[in-house]
């Protein structure tokens, strides 16, 4: 774990190899392809890329265009215009008539850092797992990252992949990592209690996990990469095996993972649960990691929530 | 290939009273926008596009896509009158398990290119199927048909730079102007004039013509062929609910289907008994 790489970065190289197998790839941005890395992907395949500008609703509107023709599309912005300004293009244009389009958001969550409130999409799970036909992924590092942007050209049909813009510690080694649409990793067995975390979160569920060992609790830690599908399985073993489940996610603690975990287990098997999350707030300016912190979503977090539930 | 208009005005009276029994067996829907759009449809379908009602999916067919979704009793009828599927179903329109939907859906009708129905996105749609056919050589023409009152949503403008920007001269814009939408006038909604200065400051190539005047649609679309290195736009001046005169010009009849009575005064003016069906 001592490189860090982002998943932006990890989308942009993954892009331009799927760029060099498949003459069907042709990617949109909206005046971002230096800060969502489609610039590599413009560069060797310029007939293919096409800067729309910004006006991210014609973005999403022509992506589809491009798919309903028999391309398939890799059309990207910052996840705030993507999910939010774009939303009801992708829902009606791209998800309505199930079109070949893959919604690379960069920049999601609260670890845009900088830019402040406005820019830090904290609710695009939540939007995009709500619209029928569309698959939600979440990769936690880089290595998943690409696996999931294969996994994503690969399956027929509307794809929303959400990628963050800082650098986080790599997780997976490359060639260990069976990653598959809907199904959750289980990268730590234990028996005391489960975390499922997503996204920037899977990093922070393994570090909670050291601390808590030394307290001697024994934390199954869950990478749920898919957030739609859900992996249903995963997750009643988790509870019927460890008893209590804590959720982590960089997103509102409304409608993204927990209540997406919250949901299989009402239905299933009902079982103590815990959500860390950002609590229903807008975010600021600041450093990611005073972000994190100050919004309550960090290894502190899980454990504080961990003793909380077992006790 | 039909050249004779009266081949064109028989037909366009049967779309006509299609889109009058359909709406009428519905007892909702779009007359008034499907009437004024009848002869545009026409001509595409029956004299300009290269489609086979047989070979839908045709990859070289030309693409016409209704942005102005909700005037989908003209592009029923059209497709029905040139035979992607059985007339029989029109009454079926806005019923539960239909395929024909309040709104175009590209999944359930053979001939519908693309799911439209919220204003402006099936315009931008078509930007990226005219950037498809580019970077594939093909030769075919995409067509868009739009409302007036639709050109207010934002993501009309975005698409129209785009196609300039892109020089998508194989992309063929239609403004179905009838000057009405929901609320009222155009210019008292929300004024949308001048329209011709305003797609050509977007760098589209203009045309005027009467909309209800075949050899005038015609030749705009087949000069619209001819334009080289940007799009263009046909400004077509319509009457909403051309053809039946109590519906002609009166902003209520956007959304509104008529009752038993209206619907038999429609058809009797347009020359016919109603298809009982």
């Amino acid at each position: 774990m001592s490189d860090k790489i982002a998943t932006r970065q990890a989308y942009g190289e993954a892009l331009v190899s799927l760029g060099e197998k498949n003459p069907d790839i042709v990617v949109l941005d909206a005046d971002l392809s230096k800060s969502t890395m489609t610039a590599s992907f413009a560069k060797k395949f310029s007939d293919r890329f096409f800067n729309m500008g910004i006006a991210e609703q014609n973005l999403f509107g022509t992506a589809a265009g491009l798919a309903a023709a028999g391309k398939t599309v890799f059309a990207s912005t910052f996840a705030m215009f993507a999910a939010g300004r774009a939303f009801e293009i992708i829902r009606n244009a791209i998800c309505y008539p199930v079109l070949n389009v893959k919604v690379c958001a960069t920049h999601a969550g609260i670890t845009v850092g900088e830019d402040g409130g406005s820019h830090q999409a904290i609710e695009d799970i939540a939007l995009m797992r709500a619209i029928p036909n569309m698959i939600v992924l979440n990769p936690s590092d880089a290595v998943s990252a690409k696996k999931a942007v294969y996994a994503a050209a690969e399956y027929k049909g509307p794809v929303y992949v959400r990628l963050g813009r800082v650098a986080v510690p790599v997780i997976y080694e490359d060639d260990s990592l069976n990653y598959e649409i809907g199904k959750g990793i289980c990268i730590k067995e234990g028996s005391d209690v489960t975390i499922i975390a997503t996204g920037v979160m899977v990093h922070e569920a393994l570090t909670a996990a050291k601390t808590l060992e030394e307290t001697g609790i024994n934390a199954r830690v869950i990478d749920m990469h898919t957030i739609k599908p859900i992996d249903e399985d995963i997750i009643i073993k988790a509870a019927s095996e460890t008893g209590a489940i804590v959720t982590a996610e960089e997103h509102n603690i409304i409608g993204g993972l927990g209540s997406a975990v919250a949901e299989v287990l009402a239905k299933n098997y009902p079982a103590k649960m815990k959500m860390v999350g950002i609590l229903d707030t807008f975010g600021e300016s600041g450093k990611p990691d005073e972000l994190m912190k100050k919004y309550l979503i960090t290894a502190e977090e899980i454990v504080k929530a961990v003793n909380e539930i077992i006790k | 290939m039909l050249t004779d208009y009266n081949d064109l005005k028989t037909i366009a009276n049967r779309i006509r009273k299609d889109i009058i029994t359909a709406t009428h067996a519905a007892g909702s829907g779009h007359p008034g926008g499907s009437l004024s759009a009848v002869e545009i449809l026409t001509v595409l379908y029956f004299y300009k596009m290269k489609v086979d009602p047989n070979n839908p999916k045709d990859p070289d067919r030309d693409i016409f896509v209704l942005s102005k979704g909700h005037a989908s009793p003209v592009l029923y009828s059209t497709l029905a009158e040139k035979g992607y599927f059985e007339k029989s179903l029109l009454p079926t329109f806005r019923k539960i398990g239909s395929i024909l939907q309040g709104h175009p859906d590209k999944k359930k009708v053979p001939g519908v290119e693309m799911s439209t129905g919220s204003l402006g996105q099936g315009f931008s749609t078509c930007i990226g199927m005219a950037l498809a056919s580019k970077l594939d050589k093909k030769k075919n023409r995409i067509y868009a048909l739009l409302g007036d009152g639709e050109i207010q949503e934002g993501i009309v403008w975005e698409a129209a730079m785009s196609a300039s920007h892109y020089k998508l001269d194989n992309l063929t814009a239609i403004m179905d102007h009838n000057g009405l939408q929901i609320d009222g006038a155009n210019e008292e909604v929300m004024n949308v004039n001048p329209v011709k200065e305003k797609w050509e400051s977007f760098g589209w190539h203009v045309i005027e013509i009467d909309g209800h005047d075949f050899g005038q649609i015609i030749s705009a679309l087949d000069a619209a062929e001819t334009v080289k290195g940007k799009p263009t736009i046909i400004i077509a001046k319509t009457i909403k609910g051309k053809g039946v005169s109590f519906m002609e010009g009166v902003a209520d009849w956007h959304g509104k289907a008529p009752n038993n009575e209206q619907m038999e005064a429609a058809i009797s003016e347009l020359g016919g008994d109603a298809d009982v069906r």
